[in-house]
C-alpha cells in the first residue's frame, strides 16, 4: 500500500482553487508550531499577524496601499510565466521606473503644471519597460538566461538609484541624509479618502486587472502566451513567434512593475530614497503563483500578502517579533503552495486500488 | 609585491564562497536539476555557521552546521520537485524567498557578534616564506577544501562509475530509468550534495570572508555561482578560473576605491553583477558549444509511468 | 520451441496492467521456450510495449504471475531482470547521446568494469556476432544502425538467455534488417530465447517459430507464423476484414503548386541532420511520398517546408508559384498552406487544452476566427464542431483536453482542421503512425479526396507500405539527400532499398524529367 502518483488527464479545475486554500491552512498551522517555538502564543500571533491589520477603515486603506505595487508586479509577471519567460527582476524594473518618474517629478520642481504626473506615469512604465527590454534583448538575440540577467539588473537598479539619491539628486536642504528633496503636491497621486494613505494608484491597478483578465481571456494574444508555454513546439506550428513574445511579456511586466515604483514613489513616500521597496518585486513571484498567474487570483492573493506585511508590522510591534517573519510565512506559503499543487496534474492512488476505473 | 600578494590573498577569499556553491550547483545540474535556491541555501548556511560557532565555540562544528543548514534546504527543494513533481524554477525562487527571511528571522539575535576568524592551517615554516608562503600556505582550510573540490569533482564525474550513471541521468532520465538506474534516489543525493556546498560557501562568508552575520550578506552570491556553472560550460575545471575571475573583479572594485579613483562607489559595487551579464552573453551567445555540454534533461520533471 | 521435460524459459499467467482510461494489459498469457525466436505481434496500442516493459521491470503489473525457468519470480527493477538472464533493446529513449559507446555500454552494465577493459570486450562482441563499433566514438556521431548496434553489443555482453527486441527494424534499411536477422539467428541457435516484438508481418514470417498475437491488450491467438499468410496475420491483429482506400483514376493533373528547388538547409535541432539539394515538385491532384528511415533529414525538410525554420531563400519554396521560403507559418498558410506534424501531442495540439483552443490554433488564418485581435469563441466553437462532425472524432465534446483523445481520434482531429481549411498544398507527416486500422483507413480516404478536388499533398512517411498504397510517386530521403522521384507503379522495392540505405546514387537531378515521364 504505497501511495504514488497518477497523472491526471487534463488539471483538475476543483484543485486549481482549492490548492491554495489548503496552502494558506497549512502555512498557518506551521506558522503556528514557528510561534510556538519562538516562545509566543499562537493564537495571540495569528490574531495580531491576520485580523489586527484588518479592524479599522485605516486599516484597510493601508492593505490596499501595500496590495497594488504587489499586484501590478504580479499581474505583469504573470504574463511572462505563463510564457516560460522568467522575469525576476521586477524589483528593479520597479526601481527604474521609481527613478524614471520621481526624476521628472524633482525636475519639475515646486510649481509643477498640471502635465507632470501623467508625464511621471508614463515616463514609470517606460523606465521599467526599458530596464526589462535588457535581459529580452540579451535573451532574444544572445539567448542569455533571462532569470539571470533580469536578477543581476536588479542589484544594479537598486546601486544606480542609492548612486542618485547620495549623488546628484541628493536634498541639499537634507542634513546630508541620503534622499531627494520632497515632491511637490501637485505631482503627487491624489488621495481617494481624507485621513487615510489610499490614492489613485489603487482603482488604476484594479482597472489594469480587469484589462489583463480581458487579455489572457479573450485576445488572441493571451491564447498565444498560452499556447507558448504549454507547448513551444506547437506555438511554432502555428506561426507564433516566441521571441515576439519573450519582448511582448518582458516589456509588460517590466511596464507594469515600473508603475508600480512610480506609484509609490508618487504616492505614500513622496521622494526618492535609497530603498522605496521592501522587496514587493521579488514578492509579486510569490502573488503571481498564489494567484494561479490569473488576474482576479491575483487581485486576492496580492491582498492577502499585503496582510502578511501589515500583520508582520504588527507583530514587530506588539510582539517584538521581527520583521523577517513576513518572509518565512510567504516562504512557506510558496513550499506549500507548489506542494499542494501536485493534486492538480496528479491524482494520489494506493497501489492496491490501482484497478478500479475512475472517470477522469 | 608584498600589494600584489595582499591583493591575491583577497582574491581568494572572495573566490572561495562562489567556487563551493559554483561545484555543488554544477553537481546538481549535471544529474538534471536546476535548483535555483543557491542563495537561498547559502545565506542559511552562514546564519547556521555563525550561530552554531557563536554557541558552542566550535567553529568545526559551525562549519557542519553551515554544510548541514544548505542540505536541510536542499532536501526541501528535493522533496518539492522529486517527489511532488513541483516546478524546478519556481521552488527554486521559493527557496531563495524563504533562505533569505528565515536566516534573517534566526540571525536576529546574532547581528553584530564578534566571532573569531576561521584559523589559518598552520603548516611549521612553509607560512612564513616571503610572499609565496602568505600566498599559498596562508589559508584556512575552508579555502583549500574548495580548491581540492574541483579535482574530486572530476575525478568523481569523469572516472568514477557513480558520477558515470549521474552524467546519464541528467542526459536521459528516461533512458536511465529504463536501464534501471535509480533517478529520483541519484538526484536527490545529489541535491543534497549541492545543498551542502551552498552551505560551506555560507559558512566561509560568515566564519572567514567577514566573521559576522549581517541580514542578507550573501548579496546574490548565490545567483552569480548560478551564472558560473553556465559560464563553466558544466565543467568543473573552468568553474575554478571564473570564481578566481569574479573574485578578482569584486576585489579590483574594493581597491579601485582605495587607490582614490573618483568613480562612485556605487558604480564600482555594480560590476560582478555587469560582469555575470556580461560572461552570461559571452558564453551563450555561442549557443551550440554550450548545449553540447548541458545536460539535456536539465530542468525537466521525470515521472516514471508517464 | 520448448522441448519436452525442458520447463519454458519464460511463462506468464494472467498479466494485467490498468492505465488510466486504458486497460493496457488484460489477463497476457505468455510462454518462451529457449533457443525459440517468439513474435509479439500486434498493432500500435495493442499493449506490445507495456508486456515487454513488465518482463524488463521497467513497469510493475497489477495482477498475474512470472515463472522464470520454472521457478516463480517476480521482477521488481531491470537491474533484476538483467541479473535474471533479461536483456532488451529498446525501440526509444536508451541511448545517451552526448556519450561514449563504451560509456553506454557500462550503463547498461551492473558491475563497473574499467572502461579498457570494456571497449576491448566491446570489439571481441562485435567481432563474434559481426556488429563492428568503435568504443570511443560518441554517439550522437553515429548512424542510426550504429546506434542500434550499441544497443545490441550492450546487451549481448551479458549473455543474456531472453533478448527482447521492441520495434527493432522501425529504424533499419532493409539491408541492415537483413544483417539484423542473420545475428539473431544465431543467437538462438545458442541457445538464447528471442522476444521479438513488431506489426511487420512479412519479417515476422520469415524470422519467427512462433507468434503470440496482441489486441487492445488481449492475446488474441498464438500461431506458428510460417503457417499462416500476411492477410491471415493481419486480420488476426486488426480484428476484422480491413479495407484499404485505393486510389482511384485522377492522379496529377495540373500545374505545379508546390516546388522545391535547390533547398540546403543545417539542421535546427542539436542531433539534426542536414538537408542538401533538395528539389521537387507535387502538381495538384498529386501525392508525392517521401520515404526513408528517420534521422535522415525528414526532421529538416518538414521544418522548412511549414515555415517553422525559414530557408536561405525565398525561392528555394514557391507555393501556387509564388516565393514562399522567407514567410513564416502563418503567412504561407495564407497562400494555401496547411501543415501535419509528426507529433501530434506537443507539436499537432496542446495536450492540455480544450479542442476548441486547438482548432484555433492553425485555424485562426484560414477561417477568419479573429477580429480586431480578439478571439471570436462562437465561431471557433462552430469550426471545432464541424471537424469532430466531418471526421468522426470521438470525444466527449469540444471542451474536452485534446490529451485526453485517442491517437487516433486526436490524429483525426488534426488532419480535419487541417482540411476544413481548403488547403492548395498539404504536407503531412507520418499520417497514420500509431493510429488504429479503422482511423488510418478514414485518413487515407481524406487524403485521397483532397487530392481529388485538385490540391497538392505531400506525405513523409516511414511506412513504405503506406506510401505505395496512397502516393503517385514517390522519392526517398537518405543522409539528407533526396532521390530522384519515380512513378510509385512502376517501382522497384529492391532499388527502393538500396536508396534508403543510401547506396543508389542520383540525387534529385532527374527529378524535372522524371515529372514529365508521370504525366504521360
Amino acid at each position: 500500500m504505497r501511495p504514488r502518483l497518477e497523472a491526471r488527464i487534463g488539471a483538475s479545475r476543483t484543485m486549481v482553487y482549492a490548492t491554495p486554500v489548503l496552502a494558506v491552512a497549512l502555512t498557518m498551522a506551521c506558522g503556528s508550531v514557528l510561534f510556538a517555538a519562538l516562545g509566543h502564543h499562537p493564537p495571540a500571533v495569528l490574531y495580531a499577524f491576520f485580523i489586527q491589520p484588518l479592524s479599522s477603515v485605516y486599516d484597510l486603506a493601508e492593505l490596499t496601499v501595500k496590495a497594488t505595487p504587489l499586484v501590478l508586479c504580479a499581474i505583469g509577471l504573470s504574463f511572462g510565466f505563463r510564457a516560460n519567460v522568467w522575469n525576476i527582476g521586477a524589483e528593479g524594473q520597479l526601481t527604474l521606473g521609481a527613478i524614471a518618474g520621481g526624476g521628472i517629478a524633482l525636475w519639475a520642481g515646486d510649481d509643477a503644471a498640471a502635465w507632470v504626473l501623467p508625464a511621471m506615469i508614463v515616463a514609470g512604465l517606460l523606465g521599467g519597460a526599458a530596464w526589462a527590454a535588457i535581459p529580452a534583448f540579451l535573451k532574444t538575440r544572445f539567448n542569455a538566461n533571462e532569470i539571470l540577467t533580469s536578477l543581476m539588473l536588479t542589484y544594479v537598479a537598486i546601486l544606480l538609484l542609492s548612486y542618485l539619491v547620495h549623488g546628484p539628486w541628493k536634498d541639499p536642504d537634507g542634513f546630508s541624509f541620503p534622499q531627494s528633496r520632497m515632491f511637490a503636491d501637485s505631482v503627487l497621486l491624489p488621495l481617494l479618502t481624507m485621513g487615510t494613505r489610499l490614492h489613485l494608484g489603487a482603482p488604476i491597478t484594479l482597472f489594469l486587472a480587469l484589462g489583463a483578465w480581458w487579455v489572457m481571456a479573450r485576445m488572441f494574444i493571451g491564447f498565444q502566451i498560452k499556447v507558448v508555454g504549454l507547448t513551444p513546439a506547437a506555438a511554432g506550428l502555428a506561426g507564433f513567434s516566441v521571441n515576439r513574445l519573450i519582448w511582448i511579456t518582458l516589456l509588460t511586466g517590466g511596464a507594469l512593475a515600473g508603475l508600480a515604483g512610480l506609484f509609490e514613489v508618487a504616492g505614500p513616500i513622496g521622494q526618492l530614497q535609497p530603498s522605496i521597496s521592501p522587496g514587493y518585486g521579488f514578492t509579486a513571484i510569490i502573488v503571481a503563483f498564489l494567484g494561479r498567474l490569473h488576474p482576479v487570483g491575483i487581485l486576492l492573493s496580492g491582498l492577502f500578502i499585503a496582510l502578511s506585511y501589515l500583520g508582520g508590522e504588527t507583530v514587530q510591534i506588539e510582539l517584538g517579533l521581527p520583521l523577517a517573519v513576513s518572509g518565512v510565512f510567504q516562504g512557506m506559503l510558496l513550499f506549500f503552495l507548489l506542494a499542494a499543487d501536485v493534486l492538480v496534474r496528479y491524482r494520489i492512488r494506493w497501489r492496491r486500488a490501482a484497478m478500479v476505473q475512475e472517470a477522469g | 609585491m608584498e600589494i600584489l600578494a595582499a591583493v591575491l590573498i583577497s582574491v581568494i577569499g572572495a573566490a572561495t564562497p562562489l567556487l563551493f556553491a559554483a561545484v555543488g550547483e554544477l553537481v546538481v545540474e549535471k544529474s538534471g536539476v536546476l535548483n535555483l535556491g543557491v542563495e537561498g541555501m547559502m545565506v542559511l548556511g552562514a546564519v547556521g555557521a555563525f550561530a552554531v560557532t557563536l554557541t558552542t565555540g566550535s567553529a568545526t562544528l559551525g562549519i557542519l552546521a553551515g554544510a548541514a543548514a544548505g542540505a536541510a534546504m536542499a532536501l526541501v527543494f528535493a522533496l518539492l520537485t522529486l517527489t511532488l513533481l513541483a516546478n524546478q524554477v519556481a521552488s527554486g525562487l521559493a527557496l531563495t524567498i524563504f533562505g533569505i527571511g528565515a536566516s534573517a528571522l534566526l540571525g536576529r539575535s546574532f547581528v553584530g557578534m564578534p566571532v573569531t576568524r576561521l584559523p589559518q592551517l598552520d603548516l611549521p615554516g612553509l607560512g612564513d616564506l616571503a610572499i609565496i608562503g602568505p600566498l599559498l600556505f596562508g589559508h584556512d582550510v575552508l579555502v583549500y577544501l574548495s580548491i581540492l573540490s574541483i579535482p574530486l569533482t572530476i575525478w568523481f564525474l569523469e572516472r568514477s562509475r557513480a558520477g558515470l550513471v549521474l552524467r546519464a541521468i541528467g542526459e536521459s532520465h528516461q533512458a536511465a530509468h529504463a536501464l534501471g538506474h535509480p533517478v529520483i534516489l541519484v538526484r536527490y543525493l545529489a541535491l543534497l550534495f549541492g545543498g551542502a556546498m551552498a552551505g560551506l560557501g555560507g559558512a566561509y562568508l560568515s566564519l572567514a570572508y567577514t566573521p559576522m552575520w549581517a541580514e542578507n550578506m550573501t548579496a546574490g552570491r548565490g545567483w552569480i555561482a548560478l551564472a558560473l556553472v553556465v559560464f563553466a560550460t558544466w565543467r568543473p575545471g573552468r568553474l575554478l578560473s571564473g570564481a578566481y575571475l569574479f573574485g578578482g573583479i569584486t576585489v579590483a572594485q574594493l581597491h579601485v576605491q582605495g587607490f582614490g579613483f573618483a568613480i562612485p562607489s556605487q558604480f564600482l559595487s555594480m560590476l560582478p553583477y555587469v560582469a555575470t551579464i556580461a560572461v552570461l552573453v559571452a558564453i551563450s551567445a555561442d549557443g551550440t558549444r554550450a548545449r553540447l555540454n548541458a545536460p539535456a534533461s536539465l530542468g525537466r520533471i521525470f515521472h516514471p509511468e508517464a | 520451441m520448448a522441448e519436452r521435460g525442458v520447463p519454458a524459459r519464460l511463462q506468464l499467467r494472467g498479466i494485467t496492467k490498468q492505465f488510466p482510461g486504458c486497460l493496457a494489459n488484460d489477463h497476457i498469457d505468455l510462454t518462451l521456450g529457449p533457443g525459440e525466436i517468439h513474435a509479439l505481434l500486434g498493432e500500435n496500442g495493442a499493449g506490445k510495449s507495456t508486456l515487454v516493459k513488465i518482463i524488463y521491470g521497467i513497469l510493475r503489473a497489477d495482477g498475474g504471475d512470472i515463472k522464470w525457468d520454472g521457478q516463480p519470480v517476480s521482477i521488481a527493477s531491470p537491474s533484476q531482470a538483467r541479473r535474471l538472464g533479461i536483456a532488451m533493446v529498446f525501440q526509444h529513449f536508451s541511448l545517451f547521446e552526448s556519450m561514449t559507446v563504451a560509456e553506454n555500454v557500462a550503463l547498461g552494465l551492473d558491475h563497473g568494469a574499467g572502461l579498457d577493459a570494456l571497449s576491448a570486450r566491446v570489439g571481441e562482441v562485435g567481432r563474434r556476432y559481426g556488429l563492428a563499433l568503435a568504443p570511443e566514438k560518441v554517439v550522437h556521431d553515429l548512424s542510426v544502425g550504429e546506434r542500434q548496434r550499441v544497443e545490441i553489443v550492450r546487451c549481448l555482453m551479458q549473455e543474456p538467455r531472453l533478448l527482447i527486441m521492441d520495434e527493432p527494424t522501425s529504424v533499419l534499411t532493409p539491408g541492415e534488417a537483413e544483417a539484423l536477422f542473420i545475428t539473431l539467428r544465431q543467437l538462438a541457435d545458442e541457445g538464447c530465447t528471442i522476444l521479438y516484438i513488431s506489426h511487420k508481418l512479412q519479417e515476422i514470417r520469415a524470422l519467427c517459430d512462433r507468434a503470440t498475437v496482441l489486441r487492445a491488450g488481449r492475446v488474441v491467438a498464438t500461431c506458428d507464423p510460417r503457417q499462416e499468410t500476411a492477410r491471415d496475420l493481419a486480420r488476426l491483429m486488426i480484428g476484422e476484414d480491413f479495407s484499404q482506400a485505393s486510389k482511384t483514376a485522377g492522379g496529377p493533373c495540373g500545374a505545379a503548386r508546390l516546388q522545391v528547388r535547390g533547398l540546403n538547409m543545417a539542421a535546427a535541432a542539436i542531433h539534426g541532420t542536414a538537408i542538401t539539394g533538395i528539389e521537387f515538385e507535387v502538381a495538384a491532384g498529386e501525392i508525392l511520398g517521401i520515404a526513408g528511415v528517420a534521422g535522415n533529414g525528414q526532421n529538416t525538410l518538414l521544418a522548412a517546408l511549414s515555415g517553422e525554420q525559414l530557408c536561405p531563400n525565398a525561392g528555394d519554396i514557391r507555393i501556387d508559384d509564388q516565393d514562399a521560403g522567407d514567410l513564416g507559418p502563418r503567412r504561407r498558410r495564407r497562400l494555401g498552406l496547411a501543415f501535419v506534424p509528426e507529433e501530434r501531442l506537443g507539436h499537432g495540439a496542446v495536450p492540455e487544452m480544450s479542442l476548441t483552443d486547438n482548432a484555433l490554433l492553425t485555424g485562426y488564418e484560414r477561417q477568419d476566427l479573429l477580429s480586431r485581435g480578439s478571439i471570436m469563441f462562437p465561431r471557433t466553437r462552430d469550426y471545432a464542431q464541424r471537424i469532430v462532425k466531418s471526421f468522426q472524432v470521438v470525444t466527449g465534446s469540444i471542451g474536452s483536453h485534446a490529451g485526453s483523445l485517442s491517437g487516433g481520434n486526436l490524429q483525426k482531429f488534426i488532419i480535419g482542421r487541417e482540411l476544413l481549411q481548403q488547403p492548395k498544398v498539404l504536407v503531412v507527416a507520418h499520417p497514420t503512425w500509431g493510429v488504429d486500422a479503422g482511423a488510418a483507413a478514414a485518413i487515407h480516404t481524406a487524403l485521397l479526396d483532397l487530392a481529388r478536388q485538385g490540391a497538392a499533398i505531400l506525405v513523409v512517411s516511414q511506412d513504405l507500405d503506406e506510401l505505395l498504397q496512397i502516393s503517385d510517386r514517390f522519392a526517398v530521403l537518405s543522409e539528407g539527400r533526396l532521390s530522384e522521384c519515380m512513378v510509385t507503379a512502376a517501382a522497384d522495392i529492391g532499388r527502393i532499398g538500396l536508396l534508403m540505405g543510401g547506396q543508389a546514387t542520383g540525387h534529385g537531378r532527374e527529378n524535372g524529367g522524371e515529372r514529365r515521364a508521370a504525366q504521360t
